[in-house]
């Protein structure tokens, strides 16, 4: 119930921005907004199943917008293994990348609450890679990067490879984290564009693992350091 | 099939005068929700009279006419009269000569009608436009026309697209590429390297990716379903003629982004206007009308058989047939769509001088993964370039300037008219070495703005009183367009005076073209012929190329001047004029 709580409050500035986003008259741009999601699906692991999910939600025009960026994942009749929401708001810095600042909360079940302070950088790099880095400042500050690539099998086809990176910088004992002790977890993906781009159902493969000190309180902990799942999942884009 | 609505062109004119020699004509319109169907998709929309037809409104050169329109929509509107010259109080766009119809009010237009020709109207409200709120409006001329036919139809073309104009606005901003769904793909590169040579194809991906740029990137919006005067393909629209008979047809592109490649296979067609105004006939196979333009040609079928007029997108996504046939339910043939178009750096040429080159490695950029075929690199000087141990053999560089390079001053015409060089039909407007010259499809002539010349000259020609640069600029990747840089609601007007010839020296430094229309007055565009030069009132600046034209400055008041690519507007590329001044 809580987390409901919290995606309503994070949510509702964004509703009202929508509520207010009327076609400016001709010549002026229009206050935009729209809603992808990069994964929502189910994981099956050797153990477990889960359900996970990476989102944005956006609203604003060319010079600022007003980002919603959620991530989580819920093991199936269990808890929320992971549950990360930001707010940011986000301003082109060049011609292909924004900068961002913003608020960031980690609150998944079992472990104590984090917020941070965000900033980073998000845009497109040559050669077409989607790139994210940021760094999440707290008293557990950390840094995460994100890569990710769609190749065109055909132009519906289409074959994503991902990255994603976080670095904690400081230890967290009571999340099971040692500075320095970093966390992967690659993703591939095959989707099919289904009607448009807003609907593009995928199968793939997602890999996690955690090396370092932070690999090390996993095992001590009688924990697996990585996990193998095989996903299928639907996106959308409207 | 029974598409009768679609058979009576010309039926729909609402109050018609009453029937006296046009001194004061009243005419009625309604501006409506409407259902469209298009035979592949059924969509919500907006319409005129209640109809996914065009309405088409016929004057006469020299009336006085009074249209009421009336607004049912739950949002204001407005309708611009596009292409003709009045005062811009009656110009019909919110925010700059009135402040639009408000919802459940009608508004009066008064003005003369002081022109004659093919124009059209349409909604300068958001997005109304590409959601179906456009029309015809046919004016004849008093001493009756130039080049008189046997029959006289309009063909409105669209790009209707399931998606709401400000949905595809959207969408386009969250993600420039959405709908682009020709991009090149791992087939592509597979073809590519078989043809070129893996390095070769890998060279090629890596230039274009080193720009984050797309060779693809010649329509921003595709998956529309292309309408012939409200009619899909399957629908039909047919136009009737008895064998010999001289058919004028009254091309208008009325589309939110598309640019149509015309042809009646099987037929010339003959040019006797552009615009609205008459031009000296010139006799082709094949034209492209940019968005905005509007041609009249006449056709002239002599067998008594079925005649297919073909729409085909520039960017080759999607294609629309009509029919010429001599009876009601023949069907024309259909035709396969040409293969796609290529952008290639020729038509990057002004991109890369807005561009930020630190991180853009340009020396040890190899060309060698270009396709070079038939590509004239005469006004490139590549100096700069890393040349060593690439096979250039297929390459003209004749008259190559190896001193100084910049490719970021790559100016096609460096302050001259753009003439037509032999050869190269239908060219001179293009960048040289562009993927997007035009060629007929039956290998004949294909129409260029240089091919056109006035019938009689509009003006007296005469210096420009000064020349303005307008660069048209853009960020694709995030759909931003602006004229200088700078978006509409961050510009200042363009201030004019009374009396001044202006030159316009337009360079397009993004990589898509665009049909730039200035309202009020008339736009004369440099093709070398002096007072012959055409006049227009849209004129589509090639990527890659400057182009100049020139107005008289004969229209007091506030006017809109603005791409005509829907989004482009939208997105910024748009000034306010302010002609200061005025006949004492
Ligand atoms: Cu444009």
């Amino acid at each position: 119930m809580k987390k409901l709580l919290l995606g309503t409050a994070l949510g509702l500035p964004l509703g009202l921005a929508f509520a207010t986003s009327a076609m400016a008259e001709v010549g002026v741009s229009p206050t935009v907004w729209g809603v992808r999601t990069d994964k929502l699906e189910y994981r099956m692991g050797d153990e477990e199943n889960s359900f996970a999910w990476e989102f944005e939600a956006w609203t604003g025009n060319d010079e600022l917008r007003l980002v919603w960026k959620s991530e989580g994942a819920k093991i199936e009749g269990g808890d929320f293994e992971e549950m990360d929401n930001q707010i940011r708001l986000q301003k082109p810095i060049t011609d292909f990348f924004d900068g961002f600042i913003g608020i960031a909360a980690s609150t998944p079940d079992g472990t104590p609450e984090r917020y941070y302070g965000a900033f980073g950088v998000t845009g497109l790099a040559p050669q077409w890679f989607e790139v994210e880095a940021a760094l999440y400042v707290s008293e557990y500050p950390y840094l995460g990067a994100e890569v990710e690539y769609e190749a065109l099998l055909t132009n519906r086809l289409i074959l994503t490879p991902s990255l994603e990176v976080s670095l904690p910088l400081a230890d967290d004992p009571a999340r099971e984290i040692a500075a320095g002790g970093g966390s992967v977890e690659l993703g591939l993906r095959l989707s099919y564009d289904l009607i448009g781009r807003s609907v593009s159902p995928y199968v793939g493969v997602n890999y996690e693992r955690a090396f370092g000190g932070t690999a090390d309180i996993l095992r001590d902990h009688g924990h697996e350091v990585d996990e193998l799942t095989g996903v299928v999942g639907i996106n959308f884009m409207f | 099939m029974k598409h009768t609505n679609f058979l009576r062109p010309l039926a729909v004119v609402l109050g018609l005068a009453l029937g006296l020699p046009a001194q004061a004509g009243t005419y009625d319109i309604t501006v409506d929700k409407v259902r469209i169907d298009t035979g592949t998709f059924k969509k919500n929309g907006i319409g005129y009279n209640g109809s996914q037809t065009p309405t088409i409104l016929h004057f006469e050169e020299g009336e006085d006419v009074v249209i009421r329109v009336k607004n049912n929509l739950r949002e204001s509107t407005s309708i611009h009269w596009h292409g003709l010259i009045l005062p811009f109080q009656q110009d019909g766009v919110p925010g700059i000569s009135f402040n639009g119809i408000k919802a459940g009010e009608t508004f009066t237009y008064r003005f003369p009608i002081e022109q004659a020709g093919t124009y059209w109207f349409h909604s300068h409200s958001s997005f109304q436009e590409p959601d179906g709120a456009y029309g015809a409006i046919v004016i004849s001329p008093k001493g009756g026309e130039a080049v008189p036919t046997d029959r006289d139809y309009v063909v409105q073309l669209t790009d209707k697209h399931p998606h709401s104009g400000s949905r595809i606005f959207r969408n386009l901003k969250a993600s420039a590429d959405y709908y682009n769904r020709a991009q090149r793909t791992a087939q592509d590169l597979i073809e590519d390297a078989g043809a070129d040579g893996l390095k070769a194809a890998l060279q090629d991906r890596k230039m274009w990716g080193a720009m984050r740029m797309m060779p693809t990137d010649i329509e921003d919006v595709q998956g529309f379903t292309p309408l012939i005067n409200g009619a899909s393909t399957q629908q039909n629209w047919t136009g009737i003629f008895k064998p010999g008979e001289k058919v004028r047809l009254r091309l208008i592109n009325s589309s939110a982004t598309t640019y149509f490649d015309v042809r009646v296979p099987g037929l010339k067609m003959t040019v006797v206007q552009a615009d609205g105004n008459d031009v000296k006939p010139v006799m082709v196979d094949e034209l492209r009308i940019a968005v905005a333009e509007t041609y009249d040609v006449i056709v002239q079928p002599r067998e008594a058989k079925a005649y297919s007029i073909i729409g085909e997108s520039a960017g080759r996504t999607a294609m629309v047939r009509g029919t010429l046939a001599p009876s009601e339910g023949m069907v024309g043939p259909y035709y396969k769509m040409r293969p796609q178009p290529l952008l290639t750096m020729a038509d990057m040429g002004g991109m890369m001088s807005g561009m930020d080159h630190s991180g853009m490695d340009m020396g040890g950029m190899d060309m060698s993964g270009m396709n070079h075929s038939g590509m004239d690199m005469s006004g490139f000087d590549m100096s700069g370039m890393d040349h060593s141990g690439h096979d250039m053999s297929g390459m003209d560089m004749s008259g190559m300037d190896h001193s100084g390079m910049n490719m970021g001053g790559m100016d096609m015409s460096a302050g001259t008219p753009v003439v037509p060089s032999e050869g190269a039909a239908g060219a001179a407007f293009y960048a040289p070495g562009s993927g997007l010259i035009p060629t007929a499809a039956n290998g004949g002539k294909f129409l260029g703005y240089e091919d056109l010349r006035a019938r009689k000259p509009l003006y007296r020609d005469r210096p420009a009183t000064r020349e303005i640069e307008i660069r048209l600029t853009g960020n694709m990747e995030r759909y931003i367009w602006s004229i200088d840089g700078v978006k509409y609601e961050d510009a200042d007007p363009i201030r004019l005076k009374y009396g001044e010839r202006v030159r316009f020296k337009f360079v397009n430094e993004t990589m898509m073209a665009h049909p730039m229309h200035l309202h009020g007055m008339w736009t004369i565009i440099d093709t070398g012929k002096g007072a012959y030069d055409p006049v227009k009132h849209t004129v589509s600046v090639a990527p890659g190329t400057t182009l100049y034209t020139e107005t008289e400055v004969d229209a007091p008041g506030q006017w809109a001047f603005h791409c005509h690519l829907s989004y482009h507007m939208a997105g910024g590329m748009f000034r306010k004029v302010i002609v200061e001044g005025g006949p004492s």
